[in-house]
C-alpha cells in the first residue's frame, strides 16, 4: 500500500527535469529544446513572483469571474439517492469552461516574454476560443491550428474564433483532428520561435507544460477545497472529473492529493465501449509510449503508430493523456474509469432536466460517473463533480442525435 | 571499424564531402525503396538515411509528412524497415545506413530487441528525432554497446554548453539543422550556417553534416563548401510524391528519377 501521508507528498511532482516517475519529460526534437528551456526559466522566475501572481488572480477575478461556485445539486442528489453531490461550476467561467484559467496564465507568460504572437491547437474549439479571447484581451496576434475534420464538426467555434480576431489554420495532415493540430502547432513554433508563444491547452506536451498548465488550473481545486470546508465543514469524500488530456481533472485533484481520505476518479471517454476499441480511454486501455513531447499512456497499434480515437465529445477525443495522470494511475492514487457515449448523453439530459444546468458533453462523462458513484455512497458523504464546461456548444450534436435539424 | 567511419575516412582521404540522401521506408510503395536505395548509391550517395514512418512526425514539414503517410497507408512498419535494410545488405555491404525516426515505434518494439535486430539487419547508426540526450541515456548506452552510431541533431538555437554535451554522447557524425523550422523549409542562410559550423568545429572533432532546406545543386555545393556532408530529404520525397501522384508504381523508374537528383548534386559538390 502506498503511503499517501504528508511526508510522501504527491504535490511536489514533477522533478526538476519534468518527470512524474517514468512519465512526462521532454521528448522533442533538438530544435525545440532552447524554446522550452526559455519557457521553463521564465515560468520558474514568475511562478512565485508576487506581481505576476497578483496579475493572474486579478484576471481570474474580474475577467473570468472567479471564484466559480461550488453548488449543491440537491434535487439531483435526492433523485440519485446516495451521497450529496456538489458541482464545481467551471461552466460559469467567461467563455464557458475551465480552459480560460490556463490560457490567461500562459498569455500572461507570453506578455512577460515579450512575444507578440501566440499559437494554440484546438480540437472542439474550446481551447482555441479561450486562446483567441485572451489574445484579444491582451492585444496579441493569435493563430489557432485545427484539424479539417474538427473544423467541419465545430463550425460555431470556428466562427467565434474569427470574431475574436484569431486566424484559424486548417490542418490536413494525419487524421486531421486534435493530435495533428498539435503536431502542426509544434511545427509552427519551431519555425517562428523568436516571436511566438505556444499556448498548449492541456496538461500534456513537453516539460514544463504539464506542470504549468496544472498549476494554472489548480485554482479549481484550491477553491473547491475551501468551499467544501465552508459549506460542509469537512473535506469531500470523493472527487470526479472527466479526463481527455486531463487539465480540468488535475486542476481539481492536485490541491487534494495529499488529503489521503479524499478518493479521486478520473473519467475517460469510453466511446462505443472500452471493449470495442473505439474509444478515447488510454488509461483504461492504452500502454505507455511517447507522443507530443511526453511519455504517457497512449492509444496505439502493435507497431507503435498512434491510432484514431472515438468519443461523442470532441474535447475528450485524444489518444494520449497528461503524464501526471499516468503517474497517479500507476501510484494508485486516482482511479481512472470510463463512461460510454450513451451514458454521457443520458447524464447530459438528466442534469438539464433535474438541475437546469446544461453540461458540456465532456463534463457529462463526469456527471454520469458521479451518479454511479453517489449511489454507492451514503447520504452523510459528499462528492464533488467538476462541471468543467457548459453544453451550449454541443446542442447541435445532441439535436442531430435526436434527429432534429435546427 | 564500422561502415560510417570507414566511409568518412575514405571521403577525407579523397578530399570529398559526404552526400546523404533521406527517403522514407516504403514510400510510395514498399517495393520501391530497395531500388531507390541502390540507385542512390549508384548516383553517388555516401550514406543513406532511411526514415521510419510514424503517424505523428512532428519535426517534419509537409512534404516528408506525406511520405510517412503514404508509407503507413501501405502498412510499412519498423519491422518491415529492418527487413528492408537486411535485403539491401544482401547486395551492398559497404554503404552505411542510418535509421531516422521517432521514439514510439522503437519503444513499442523495445530498445533491446530493436538494437539487436538493427545490428543483425546491417544498420549502422540511429537518429531518434524526439529522443534528446536527456531522455536517451539508456537507449544511447545500449546503442554504444552494440556499436551502432548515435546520431544527434544540433539546432541553430542549441547553446554552446549543450553542443559540447551532445558531442560527447554522439558518434558517427553530428546532424546540424540548418534553419529554424521543419524539414523542407525554405529560408536557409549559408552565411549563418558557415558561422555556426566554425563554432561547432571548435567544440567537436566529429564530422558535421548539414540538413533541412537543401533543395538544389547550388545550395548543396554552397553547404558542402563549409560542412563535412550534405543531407538531402524533402526534394527527393517531393519527387517521389510527384511520381506517385502521376500513378507511377514501378520501383526502378521511380528510383531512376529520384536518384538523378542526387547524381546532379554529387557533381555539383565534387566540382567545388
Amino acid at each position: 500500500m502506498t503511503d499517501f501521508s504528508a511526508d510522501n507528498p504527491f504535490k511536489n511532482m514533477p522533478d526538476s527535469t519534468g518527470h512524474f516517475g517514468k512519465y512526462g519529460g521532454r521528448f522533442v526534437s533538438e530544435t525545440l529544446i532552447s524554446a522550452l528551456d526559455e519557457l521553463d526559466a521564465l515560468y520558474h522566475r514568475l511562478k512565485d513572483d508576487k506581481g505576476f501572481q497578483a496579475e493572474f488572480d486579478n484576471e481570474l477575478h474580474y475577467y473570468v469571474g472567479r471564484p466559480s461556485p461550488l453548488y449543491y445539486a440537491k434535487r439531483w442528489s435526492e433523485e440519485v439517492g446516495g451521497a450529496r453531490i456538489f458541482l464545481k461550476r467551471e461552466d460559469l467561467n467567461h467563455t464557458g469552461a475551465h480552459k480560460i484559467n490556463n490560457t490567461i496564465g500562459q498569455a500572461l507568460l507570453a506578455k512577460y516574454s515579450g512575444k507578440t504572437r501566440i499559437i494554440a491547437e484546438t480540437g472542439a474549439g474550446q481551447h482555441g476560443v479561450a486562446s483567441a479571447t485572451v489574445a484579444a484581451r491582451l492585444g496579441l496576434e493569435c493563430h489557432v491550428f485545427m484539424g479539417e475534420e474538427d473544423i467541419q464538426r465545430q463550425a460555431l467555434n470556428v466562427y467565434r474564433m474569427k470574431l475574436l480576431g484569431a486566424e484559424v489554420i486548417p490542418v490536413s495532415s494525419g487524421s486531421r483532428t486534435l493530435k495533428d493540430a498539435m503536431n502542426e502547432a509544434l511545427r509552427d513554433w519551431v519555425t517562428n520561435v523568436d516571436n511566438t508563444f505556444y499556448i498548449i491547452g492541456t496538461c500534456a506536451g513537453p516539460h514544463p507544460y504539464p506542470e504549468l498548465v496544472r498549476n494554472f488550473q489548480s485554482v479549481i481545486g484550491r477553491e473547491a477545497r475551501l468551499q467544501c470546508l465552508e459549506q460542509t465543514g469537512a473535506l469531500p469524500d470523493a472527487l470526479v472529473a472527466c479526463v481527455g488530456g486531463g487539465s480540468n481533472a488535475i486542476g481539481l485533484f492536485h490541491p487534494f492529493l495529499n488529503d489521503t481520505e479524499v478518493k479521486m476518479y478520473g473519467v475517460e471517454a469510453g466511446g462505443y465501449g472500452v471493449e470495442t476499441g473505439k474509444h478515447a480511454a488510454p488509461l483504461n486501455d492504452g500502454i505507455p509510449g511517447v507522443l507530443h513531447g511526453n511519455r504517457t499512456y497512449l492509444m496505439e497499434d502493435e507497431n507503435g503508430q498512434i491510432i484514431e480515437t472515438h468519443s461523442i465529445s470532441a474535447g475528450l477525443d485524444y489518444p494520449g493523456v497528461g503524464p501526471e495522470h499516468a503517474w497517479l494511475k500507476d501510484m494508485g492514487r486516482v482511479d481512472y474509469v470510463a463512461v460510454n457515449d450513451d451514458e454521457a448523453l443520458a447524464a447530459f439530459r438528466t442534469l438539464n432536466r433535474v438541475e437546469g444546468i446544461m453540461p458540456a458533453l465532456e463534463s457529462s462523462h463526469a456527471v454520469a460517473y458521479g451518479e454511479k458513484l453517489a449511489k454507492q455512497m451514503d447520504s452523510e458523504q459528499t462528492l464533488i463533480v467538476n462541471l468543467s464546461g457548459r453544453g451550449d456548444k454541443d446542442i447541435l450534436t445532441v439535436a442531430e442525435l435526436d434527429g432534429i435539424t435546427l | 571499424m564500422n561502415r560510417i567511419n570507414q566511409c568518412l575516412q575514405r571521403l577525407q582521404a579523397e578530399g570529398r564531402k559526404a552526400l546523404v540522401p533521406y527517403v522514407v521506408s516504403g514510400d510510395p510503395v514498399p517495393e520501391a525503396t530497395l531500388p531507390i536505395m541502390h540507385a542512390l548509391v549508384a548516383q553517388g550517395a555516401d550514406v543513406i538515411e532511411l526514415g521510419i514512418p510514424f503517424s505523428d512526425p512532428a519535426a517534419e514539414g509537409p512534404v516528408i509528412q506525406k511520405g510517412h503517410e503514404r508509407a503507413l497507408a501501405n502498412h510499412v512498419s519498423l519491422k518491415s524497415t529492418l527487413d528492408l535494410v537486411k535485403e539491401f545488405r544482401a547486395t551492398d555491404s559497404k554503404t552505411p545506413v542510418v535509421l531516422m525516426g521517432y521514439a514510439n515505434p522503437v519503444e513499442r518494439m523495445g530498445y533491446e530487441r530493436f538494437i539487436e535486430e538493427a545490428g543483425d539487419a546491417g544498420v549502422d547508426g540511429v537518429l531518434t528525432v524526439d529522443l534528446p540526450p536527456e531522455e536517451a541515456e539508456v537507449f544511447n548506452s545500449l546503442l554504444r554497446a552494440a556499436e551502432l552510431e548515435n546520431i544527434f541533431l544540433i539546432a541553430p538555437t542549441t547553446s554552446d554548453s549543450r553542443i559540447a554535451r551532445i558531442a560527447s554522447l554522439a558518434s558517427g557524425y553530428l546532424y546540424y539543422v540548418s534553419l529554424k523550422g521543419v524539414t523542407g523549409a525554405g529560408h536557409l542562410d549559408t552565411g549563418e550556417v558557415r558561422d555556426k559550423l566554425v563554432e561547432l568545429k571548435a567544440v567537436t572533432d566529429l564530422p558535421v553534416f548539414v540538413g533541412f532546406g537543401i533543395k538544389d545543386n547550388a545550395t548543396a555545393s554552397n553547404i558542402a563548401a563549409v560542412a563535412d556532408g550534405v543531407i538531402v530529404g524533402s526534394v527527393l520525397v517531393n519527387k517521389i510524391a510527384e511520381l506517385a501522384e502521376s500513378g507511377e508504381r514501378d520501383g526502378r523508374r521511380i528510383a531512376e528519377q529520384v536518384s538523378a537528383i542526387i547524381g546532379g548534386m554529387r557533381q555539383a559538390i565534387d566540382n567545388l
